[in-house]
């Protein structure tokens, strides 16, 4: 920036930090518009720094103390997070959030691939714009109302699918009520609420490949799924890498399907991550152990994102 | 599936060329039959919960389902408001998600304007930090937020919610990327006139950026009035909940008995919404592809 012109001297006049800003000169402008970005930051960096940034750091000083909210919190040093490693719980639950997310975000990114291909074929207006609509729709629906709809939905005794499966001869399925399937059942209910977003991208993805690319594809007689695996795929590849960060950031997170649907159980069959940390610091007010939890969290979340950045390197492919 | 073809199709036998024709007709209405079943299944819940929500409250949880329903019963509709103080609920979700939709549209016009208009020292370095806080998960700052909130008295309070969401990382880089669209020629030529910098943001680029903040605004909605983790923690009393939370208590306190009626709410749930998708599904669509793009 310019040094600003006549200042503090030790001659006789003021300096005046108005007449400095309303100078009417090229370097007055560049003042002002300093300041105005300086005024325009100041509630989002603020609020970032009061909100996210210094919370973190928080939550991270916290996950070294014992605190119960009631009495004044004490330094225990690497307590919680010893506990946390001897503890089943913790490590069951984060055993299914992985499971969850691996199968959750490879499930929802084969159907929604799957659909994207076969929505962006020649057809009827009219006929793809329903099919959009139709598979984007539930990604309206809260976590919550999900969880409450296919919950009754996948009731075992009353359950309207295991009604129609009964009718093609199924025995009825333990949905929610077995520790074997109730972590499926909430892949199966997450893929439905989400599987819209991924879609969106798909087809976003698809329609950004230039026709010429495809046309040469064509002319060089690859067709099917050459096409699709050579030509069609790594061209989609940086839509891809998207849709696995956010995929397994957001899966990393879920709560509030199985806290809705099962609250956990059978045991701890459908407890996730998240919902131990909740239980710890706002149920059980170990605010301590929670913020350890969370702590973990957090570290895996970057490690995984940063090793798939990493990882990309070798298939992702930039036009 | 297919072989490899060494010529391309213009050069392939009369007969052989109807082979493949066909065997194209029969791919592409196999593949329109998978979607249409797969839509019916994705939308069954939709139509179930609808259907179910008009059904007699003592035969809401019986099998086969009624799809359509022959005697629709709207007692269920009027029951939510008396089973939870539902009108209480649906305007909390209302206050929390436009006051959170307007404040983010002022926070990150000003803050999306300044990255990518303005000069001033530092700008990089801030840019960069506020970018690095969205890789963040709300898991790991929630607990500090809630004893701030609690400092700051606020526990069971809609402001709980809004406060720490004006803020916001993603929208300060989305609008960012709007206003990084606009020639920088607009602003010369009126700071040639004599414009003043306000002038020129609020006049010029600010119109200019409608869509980025619609997309903004449609996201965001989305998002408030179906957020379940933070109410979840923040709020206590029946009368502050949101209608997620609403919903997940309302289905704890009827238990088996009545679903129709919890039905009943989901669909109440489901109209704001659905209204905001309609109105702009386009922007919807544009901000999650942008994300995809950008990404």
């Amino acid at each position: 920036m310019q040094a600003a012109t006549p200042m503090r001297g030790s001659s006789g006049w003021q300096f005046s930090p108005i007449a400095w800003l309303a100078e009417d000169t090229l370097a007055g402008i560049a003042r002002r518009r300093a300041l105005l970005g300086y005024l325009f930051v100041l509630p989002t960096v603020l609020g970032i720094l009061i909100f996210t940034a210094g919370p973190v750091v928080v939550s991270l000083g916290l996950s070294f103390f014992k605190w119960n909210v009631f009495q004044p919190a004490e330094y225990v040093g690497f307590v919680n997070y010893r506990r946390l490693f001897n503890d089943l719980r913790v490590f069951i639950s984060f055993v299914n959030t992985l499971k969850f997310v691996l199968l959750a975000v490879a499930l929802q990114i084969a159907v929604s691939l799957s659909i994207a291909l076969a929505v962006s074929q020649r057809m009827a207006t009219w006929l793809r714009y329903y099919f959009r609509t139709a598979f984007f729709l539930p990604l309206l629906m809260s976590g919550a109302a999900t969880g409450v709809v296919l919950g009754y939905m996948l009731h075992r005794e009353f359950g309207v699918v295991n009604y129609y499966l009964g009718l093609l001869g199924i025995p009825r399925i333990p949905w929610l009520n077995s520790s074997n399937w109730v972590l499926y059942t909430m892949v199966l209910a997450y893929v439905w609420q989400n599987m819209g977003f991924t879609l969106v991208l798909f087809i976003g993805g698809l329609n950004n490949i230039p026709p010429e690319i495809l046309d040469a594809a064509d002319v060089d007689g690859a067709t099917g799924w050459r096409r699709l695996w050579h030509v069609i795929l790594p061209l989609l590849s940086p839509t891809m890498l998207f849709a696995l960060v956010t995929g397994i950031i957001g899966g990393l997170q879920i709560f509030d399907i199985p806290y809705v649907m099962t609250r956990g159980g059978p045991g701890d069959a459908s407890r996730t991550a998240v919902m131990v940390m909740y239980e710890s610091a706002f149920k059980n007010m170990e605010v301590g152990y929670g913020s350890s939890v969370a702590v973990i969290l957090f570290i895996l979340i970057m490690l995984v994102t940063a090793m798939q950045f990493w990882l990309s390197k070798r298939w992702v492919f930039y036009q | 599936m297919q072989s490899t073809r060494i010529y391309g199709p213009r050069t392939l036998p009369t007969i052989q060329r109807w082979v493949e024709y066909l065997r194209y007709r029969v791919v592409h209405w196999i593949t329109i039959l998978i979607l249409l079943a797969g839509s019916v299944i994705v939308l069954a819940p939709f139509a179930w919960t609808i259907a179910t929500s008009m059904r007699l409250p003592a035969e809401s949880f019986t099998v086969p389902p009624q799809w359509i329903p022959t005697h629709p019963d709207w007692s269920n509709y009027r029951e939510v408001f008396r089973k939870i103080p539902f009108w209480n609920q649906i305007l909390n979700s209302a206050v929390v998600a436009i006051s959170v939709v307007i404040g983010q549209l002022a926070t990150a016009s000003l803050a999306g304007y300044a990255f990518a208009r303005l000069e001033f020292p530092g700008k990089s370095i801030l840019f960069w930090l506020i970018m690095a806080t969205m890789m963040i998960p709300l898991q790991a700052t929630i607990i500090p937020v809630f004893v701030l909130i609690s400092k700051l008295g606020l526990p069971d309070t809609l402001a709980s919610l809004i406060l720490p969401s004006l803020p916001t990382a993603f929208g300060t880089f989305l609008l960012r990327q709007y206003f990084l669209q606009v020639p920088k020629e607009y602003e010369e030529a009126a700071m040639i006139d004599g414009a003043g910098q306000w002038w020129i943001f609020s006049r010029i680029y600010l119109p200019l950026v409608k869509s980025g903040q619609a997309v903004l605004a449609v996201l965001t909605f989305n998002y408030y009035w179906n957020e379940f983790f933070r109410p979840l923690i923040f709020l206590t009393s029946k009368e502050r909940f949101t209608i997620p939370l609403g919903l997940n208590d309302l289905k704890g306190y009827m238990m088996t008995g009545s679903i129709s009626v919890v039905l009943a709410g989901v669909v109440l749930s489901l109209i704001p919404v659905m209204f905001v998708y309609l109105l702009g599904q386009r922007f919807l669509i544009e901000g999650i592809m942008m994300g995809g793009l950008k990404g």
